[in-house]
């Protein structure tokens, strides 16, 4: 690998740390590392700097900055969020509901949730994955503690319609969570415009580091904490705080506000150019998801006749970085739930890779991934049985 | 994802294939698997009447980068032994031969045992033979789960 130049379009998975974010955070590992509760000298230096730093996340979404706590990333998030609004002193109610395309934090979180009790409702998605606010509103039950719907999808880049479906909440006064882990730093939100009351994100998917996120709490919903311990966080997120970590996220998040809609233009550019290229140029192929109300960076596309990790694999040996919902990568035997949810067969889900592309990335490293993906897909195709199977109809019909 | 899960062999047959393509009329040919569950693998054999030497093998695969080493590995065994010396290129000996197999992939040359012996009973069954050990294959394309 290192011999060969790499051309990472796996940009929804995570990032690369942005120069600035990692120069604002290296004095907290080495001369500042003080703990930022401590009265004396030391703690100083890092509690004037995360309180800089939320200020920053807060603004990015119109929040305040005591309505930001800090979590050890997306997934904990998540996590709080619902699990707090069925269970404990704070519960709301015994029935949740969210979209079938959430992420796994949420999806498998909800799957043991109904082994505890508890009733979730799935919503099922348009073939583009949006999620309309009827369906939403008839999900609502006098029992419903929380609805969830992410802000946007990580496999397709759907965007979601959560101004509309907070709306709804708000009218039958339930709770609304959004997952915004993709969407945060990339497209505009404001928690008031939108109707959110709680909303997860994670550092490390706008040029921030991993391990550290956060829940949007609006001022006024009350939750209790998943991770009990120390007065951290306003009393309800335990565990010392992660000093570098919000350092560097608040510097992301200043950079993200400042050029975020410079970046979006460029990646869409780039992500339009890849998704038209491939449409025209190799046969067979297929857009999943929508085609305008999409996360900037995300093509996901889709191949007949052949398999997702053995595509991913030519891609790589080709030094190229990208993911698929094929079930082969996961270790399961079923292709992506979202893929599955926007009603596609099994084998065209089997079939799909997504390409991520940040504002890094350039013009040639998307012309030669589509160049490279012309000679892989044609490779596989010509050992796919499938393929075989398909030209010889066609020949049948076109002689008949 | 399995960039350095997968051994060098597994890597190569992948990324060299032996025997893929077609062999026209055929004198077995075995398709098993399902598109649902990502594998479909295809094998075809050209069998000597006289002494039962599997004279050529090709293979065409629907899969993953195991289920295609597999494939490819499996046909590399069978090619110049006896449609009965054939059976002996079980599963185990597939895998073997590749170095390993990740736990998750071991279906895939599971798989390809399989396609081999669909495509021997498919010989089998066209020439009114029988051979000693040989079971009816039981997956099939067409099998719905
Ligand atoms: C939509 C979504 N939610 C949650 C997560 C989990 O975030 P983290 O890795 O920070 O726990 C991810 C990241 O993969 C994501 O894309």
């Amino acid at each position: 690998m290192a011999d060969k130049k790499t051309i990472y379009m796996d940009n929804a998975s995570t990032t690369r740390v942005r120069e600035e974010v990692l120069d604002a955070m290296l004095p907290f590992f080495r001369e500042d590392y003080g703990n930022p509760d401590s009265i004396h000298a030391m703690g100083r230096p890092g509690r004037d700097a995360v309180k800089v730093a939320r200020a920053h996340i807060a603004d990015l979404i119109g929040a305040k900055p005591e309505e930001i706590y800090f979590t050890s990333g997306g997934s904990e998030a998540d996590n709080w969020a619902i699990k707090s609004a069925v269970f404990g002193p704070h519960a709301k109610g015994k029935h949740v509901i969210v979209s079938s395309i959430e992420h796994h934090a949420i999806i498998n979180m909800c799957e043991y949730l109904e082994k505890v009790g508890i009733e979730v409702t799935y919503l099922p998605v348009d073939k583009y994955g949006i999620v309309s606010p009827e369906t939403v509103e008839a999900a609502i039950r006098p029992d419903t503690a929380i609805i969830s719907v992410m802000t946007a999808n990580n496999e397709i880049g759907t965007i979601e319609p959560i101004r509309e479906i907070g709306a709804v909440a708000r009218k039958h006064n339930v709770l609304f969570h959004t997952d915004a882990v993709q969407a945060y730093g990339q497209i505009d939100i404001d928690v008031t415009r939108d109707n959110i009351d709680l909303l997860s994100t994670s550092a490390h998917k706008l040029g921030g580091p991993k391990g550290i996120g956060f829940l949007y709490i609006r001022n006024g919903v009350k939750l209790d904490p998943l991770i009990h311990g120390g007065e951290q966080e306003r009393g309800i997120r335990g565990g010392t705080t992660n000093v570098p970590g919000a350092v560097g996220f608040g510097k992301a998040a200043e950079l993200a506000k400042v050029d975020m809609k410079e970046r979006a233009d460029k990646e869409i550019a780039l992500r339009d150019r890849l998704i038209n290229r491939v449409l025209t140029e190799i046969p067979y192929s297929s857009l999943n998801g929508h085609p305008t109300q999409r996360l900037p960076g995300n093509a996901n596309l889709r191949f007949a006749f052949i398999e997702g990790e053995s595509l991913l694999m030519s891609m790589n040996m080709a030094g190229i970085c990208v993911s698929t919902g094929s079930a082969c990568a996961s270790g399961s035997l079923d292709p992506s739930h979202v893929l599955l949810a926007i009603g596609l067969k099994h084998e065209e889900a089997h079939g799909s890779l997504r390409f991520t592309v940040s504002a890094e990335t350039t013009i040639e490293d998307v012309d030669y991934t589509v160049d490279t993906l012309k000679s892989v897909v044609e490779r596989l195709r010509s050992m796919s049985p499938l393929y075989e199977d398909f030209i010889k109809e066609q020949k049948k019909k076109q002689e008949a | 994802m399995y960039d350095g899960v997968y051994s060098d062999k597994v890597i190569d047959h992948f990324t060299n294939p032996r025997n893929v393509g077609e062999i026209e009329n055929p004198d077995g040919v075995g398709t098993v698997g399902n598109a649902k569950c990502g594998d479909i693998m295809r094998i075809y054999l050209d069998i000597d009447p006289e002494t039962k030497v599997i004279r050529d093998c090709k293979f065409k695969t629907f899969g993953c980068g195991a289920a295609v080493a597999s494939s490819s590995m499996a046909t590399e065994m069978v090619k110049g032994k006896t449609i009965y010396e054939a059976l002996e290129v079980t599963n185990k000996a597939v895998m073997e031969a590749l170095d390993g197999l990740p736990q998750v992939k071991i279906h895939c040359s599971l798989l390809a045992e399989e396609a081999i012996h669909a495509a021997l009973w498919d010989y089998a069954e066209k020439n009114n033979i029988k051979i000693e050990g040989l079971r009816k294959p039981k997956k099939d394309v067409h099998d719905e789960e």
